[in-house]
């Protein structure tokens, strides 16, 4: 039986671990009451699959719309709440939360720890998720609908909003502050809970990119709660930081929102930086080409993502020197972000490799990841900027690094870790089909994009020009494709390896992968390494 | 080039084709887009041009570079399988390569910002103008006035033609012309070959002015004044859209700029000198009811109807004016204060901009219109007097 639905939750674990003393809630409790890491990983993977697909439904309808030119389904008003609310439930419920939730999962495994060093907090993080999440799509149904200032939400569009804007603003404290708190659990989990012998350079990379991720989400989540504070004094407390009617200054909220959206940007990307990192290797059979200048390189982006951020504001109309600062700036980033794609390509050189699902979604990734970094550093130079900013050109870029970046990267790993997480082999058949369908009507969906933007289509538009016309077809037919891809995932993958469906899993089920994840058995018992293992001079082996 | 684009462009569509079903044909709109666009609009600018010659450079460097990177990837894909018998080699960490990979990016990035900060330093530069227009930015629709140079003076609200608007809400676009919301009442008008200033702000939220063949953006910022410029080579029409997400008819405030020859441009400012002094209402005007209904109608048309509807009943969290106290209270001044100054952090937005006798004709039109037949009328005095409370 799985670990995931195991009633009891600990039955493999006896087999595997004769000193087992867990005696936990059952049923409902044991996830109300969880406080185990491996629980609270399942539940966060749970919760951000289900904001996936209610994000989703928002972008399908989205693209209904925009199947053909004129309004056939919702009105503008309806069409501005759907495009902001698919960017803040993607954002904030679907790929912020996955992460955790694989942190949950693999840091206390891949460092050799027995949980996450605040194990009540980490419940607490989980459950403040799910209120807010309602709350948020509750807007829907408030008077006056959900925000349509887009996810943004910038000033003074949002003072013209409903009482909406308010409860999501309430929603989105409270998402950031359980973002908090889920960082500072990974942080002292990572410098205080490391088994003897494992040392921060022989740590697995996704336990770095995290732990540098964790310090990012701790800088910047509170320089978004004090602009969404500020937005809501605006607009019930009198004050006029953005209301210019007040000599407030909407540029402000830009500043101060991108300051924390830039470096949101790679909280959403370095995890997934370290899932590829872990698996190029894996299937591969080489250790990674460059394992200390991963790590530099992780830092560098974490540390130059603070001096970007007016790139996504080179139409605000900045002094000549503040554009071309950021502009230089911004083009500097993609020196630390090659080193690492060349690092993978490297690791790939001359390996011995095998083509399961994890590594198709991995070079898919790095794949598809490159396209998205290239019509970045396109934007990145000012004077192209002014064509295409605020156009599809943006939307597909960002979509190519976010979908194709993050999601794709946590396909990768969520195949890689499966038989680890459920003890049972998903079908590689399935696998396979997921990754092609996906693969394919992804660049269906977003590739035609770049062509809409290079000619001006403005984004967030509910109808659009007649010469525009065949290519936002053809993106719809994508979409709906890659949609389906997913809810196929869920339904095939995922849901028969819960159910223990599939051959059960050996305890290193990919004979390349190394780490001490694949130390204990297949499903992870519920309780591990509740003694310091004893580790090899790599630190990717327990000795005793 | 473009002619391969095209074509496969073309290729790509007739696998779209099949689900068109409408088969309207559709034309390139000159000066707008183009059907089946894949790359930047064809610029009539200096600084245009240099854009798409940057965004040129910019994709053949990026397409080589991942062309190289990915071929290297994938022979190692294709040699490098276990399948194939591969054995997996021991090699990790090179100081060498590591740094030549990092300083080679970088110095393809210098090589890239080079002409970059050329082009961006003169797209900033707006010094030494011949003509200078402020254009604001107002929900939803474009206010623009001619402050120095040829046509001072002059000044005009533009906004998306109403049948096109309507066309849109029906969703049947089968008949729509090339011009599909680009179409405005009135083009912003500009001579060729001189250097037009283009100032932004904005009413109430923030829009951005975006002309795609002048290789112009630029947000238009309450409460703030941005500049950027112009000078167009050619005679023509230019069209653009608004490209910050300003509200819910965000999709419906086209720009529409007509460039003329300098004659021609002289001839349109006398016309529209002319038009300024004979459309001058007299604020002091006594109007019959019937007249000035009639004017309201217009104005609430091309002012109101977006958001209170043609039938009055509101939409949403948009009040309805039909049957409402406000509109039906004797006392005009309520009404006319809420129409001057706005209410409700300028979802109803203030409209002081408006003339008096328009404010008086849409303001007796609401209180005369579906079922609030008060036949109260409001004069333009009134309008007067209560703009100085």
């Amino acid at each position: 039986m799985s670990a995931v639905l195991d009633p009891t939750g600990h039955a493999a674990g006896h087999a595997a671990d004769s000193h087992d003393h867990h005696h936990g809630p059952t049923g409902w409790r044991r996830w109300l009451y969880a406080t185990n890491h491996k629980d609270i990983g399942t539940l966060y993977l749970m919760f951000s699959f289900t904001m996936l697909m209610v994000g989703g439904v928002l972008a399908l309808l989205i693209r209904a719309e925009l199947f053909q030119p004129g309004l056939q389904l919702v009105n503008p008003e309806l069409f501005n709440q759907l495009t902001t609310m698919h960017g803040l439930i993607m954002v904030f419920g679907a790929i912020m939360p996955a992460f955790v939730g694989f942190a949950n999962w693999m840091v206390p495994l891949q460092i050799g720890a027995s949980d996450m060093a605040f194990a009540r907090m980490n419940n607490f993080s989980f459950w403040l998720l799910v209120p807010a999440a309602i709350m948020l799509v509750a807007g829907f149904f408030m008077p006056g609908g959900a925000p349509a200032a887009g996810w943004t939400l910038y000033a003074p569009l949002t003072l013209q909003m409903g009482m909406s804007m308010d409860s999501s603003i309430f929603a989105l404290h409270i998402m950031g502050a359980s973002s908090i708190m889920g960082a500072i659990n990974i942080i002292v989990t990572i410098l205080n809970m490391r088994a003897p012998g494992m040392t921060l350079m022989k740590m697995p990379m996704f336990c770095w990119t995290w732990l540098i991720t964790a310090y990012l989400l701790i800088a910047v989540m509170p320089v978004f709660a004090g602009a969404i504070t500020m937005t809501l004094t605006d607009r019930h407390f009198g004050t006029s930081f953005f209301n210019p009617a007040g000599g407030g200054d909407p540029v402000m909220y830009q500043h101060i929102f991108w300051f924390f959206g830039h470096p949101e940007v790679y909280i959403m990307i370095l995890p997934a930086f370290g899932i590829i990192s872990q698996v190029v290797p894996a299937f591969a059979r080489k250790k990674l080409f460059g394992y200390a200048s991963m790590v530099y390189a992780t830092s560098s982006i974490a540390i130059l993502s603070f001096i970007v951020w007016a790139h996504h504001m080179f139409t605000t109309g900045m002094p000549v020197t503040g554009q071309l600062f950021f502009m230089y700036a911004t083009m500097l980033i993609s020196v630390p972000t090659a080193v690492k794609i060349f690092n993978w390509i490297a690791t790939m050189w001359r390996g011995s490799m095998t083509f399961e699902t994890p590594m198709l979604f991995a070079i898919g990734f790095i794949f598809v990841f490159a396209i998205g970094g290239f019509t970045g550093l396109i934007p990145a130079v000012a004077p192209i900027d002014t064509q295409i900013q605020d156009t599809y050109y943006i939307v597909a870029h960002f979509h190519y690094v976010l979908v194709a970046g993050s999601l794709f990267a946590m396909f990768a790993g969520a195949y890689y870790w499966l038989p680890k997480w459920t003890g049972f082999m998903y079908s590689e058949r399935r696998g396979q089909i997921h990754f092609w369908w996906s693969m394919i009507s992804f660049n269906i969906t977003f590739f035609p994009m770049h062509f809409l933007g290079l000619a001006g289509m403005p984004r967030r538009y509910a109808d659009y020009p007649m010469q525009f016309a065949d290519f936002n077809m053809i993106v719809s037919i994508g979409a709906f494709g890659f949609g389906f891809a997913q809810v196929y995932f869920f339904l095939a993958v995922v849901l028969p390896a819960m159910r223990g469906r599939g051959v059960p899993a050996p305890q290193r089920p990919w004979d390349g992968a190394e780490g001490l994840e694949w130390e204990v058995p297949s499903p992870a018992p519920f309780h591990t390494f509740e003694n310091p293992p004893k580790l090899d001079e790599t630190a990717t082996r327990v000795i005793g | 080039m473009k002619s391969i684009f095209k074509r496969l462009a073309h290729a790509l569509m007739l696998a779209g084709a099949w689900a068109a079903g409408s088969a309207h044909a559709v034309n390139d709109l000159p000066g707008g887009p183009s059907v089946h666009q894949l790359n930047l609009t064809r610029g009539v600018t200096r600084i245009a041009e240099e854009q798409s010659n940057l965004h040129w450079m910019m994709l053949i460097i990026c397409t080589v570079i991942f062309v190289a990177v990915f071929s290297v990837m994938f022979y190692s894909i294709w040699k490098h399988r276990r399948s194939q018998g591969a054995k997996a080699a021991n090699f990790h960490e090179s100081v060498t390569v590591e740094i030549v990979w990092t300083v080679v990016p970088f110095l393809i990035i210098v090589g890239m910002a080079l002409p970059a900060t050329k082009v961006l330093v003169a797209q900033k530069d707006t010094t030494n103008a011949d003509l200078t227009i402020k254009t604001t930015g107002y929900q939803w629709k474009w206010g623009y006035d001619y402050i120095k140079g040829e046509g001072e003076g002059i000044g005009f609200i533009s906004t998306l033609d109403p049948a096109q608007r309507a066309m849109s809400s029906s969703g049947d676009v089968s008949q729509a012309p090339d011009n599909y919301l680009f179409k405005v009442d009135n083009p912003l008008v500009v001579p060729v070959g001189k250097k037009i200033r283009i100032i932004t702000t904005a009413n109430d939220v923030i829009h951005s002015f975006m002309v795609p063949a002048f290789g112009i953006k630029q947000d238009a910022i309450p409460g703030f004044v941005r500049d950027t410029w112009f000078r167009a080579d050619s005679v023509g029409d230019f069209y653009g859209q608004c490209a910050e997400l300003c509200g819910k008819e965000h999709a419906y405030m086209p720009i529409h700029v007509k460039v003329v020859s300098a004659a021609d441009y002289t001839a349109w400012v006398g016309g529209e000198m002319k038009k300024v002094a004979a459309k001058l209402d007299d604020p002091g005007k006594v109007w019959a009811l019937e007249d000035i209904l009639k004017r309201g109608e217009k104005v609430y048309g091309s002012n109101c109807a977006a958001c209170h509807q043609a039938n009055g009943k509101g939409a949403g969290p948009i009040k309805p004016l039909d049957g409402s106290a406000v509109v039906r209270n004797a006392d005009h001044g309520v009404q006319i204060q809420i129409v001057l100054h706005g209410v409700a952090n300028g979802a109803m937005p203030s409209w002081k901009a408006l003339s008096d006798t328009d404010l008086a004709a849409v303001i007796t039109y609401t209180k005369n219109a579906w079922s609030n037949k008060t036949g109260q009328l409001v004069q333009p005095a009134e309008i007067v007097a209560q703009r100085s409370k």
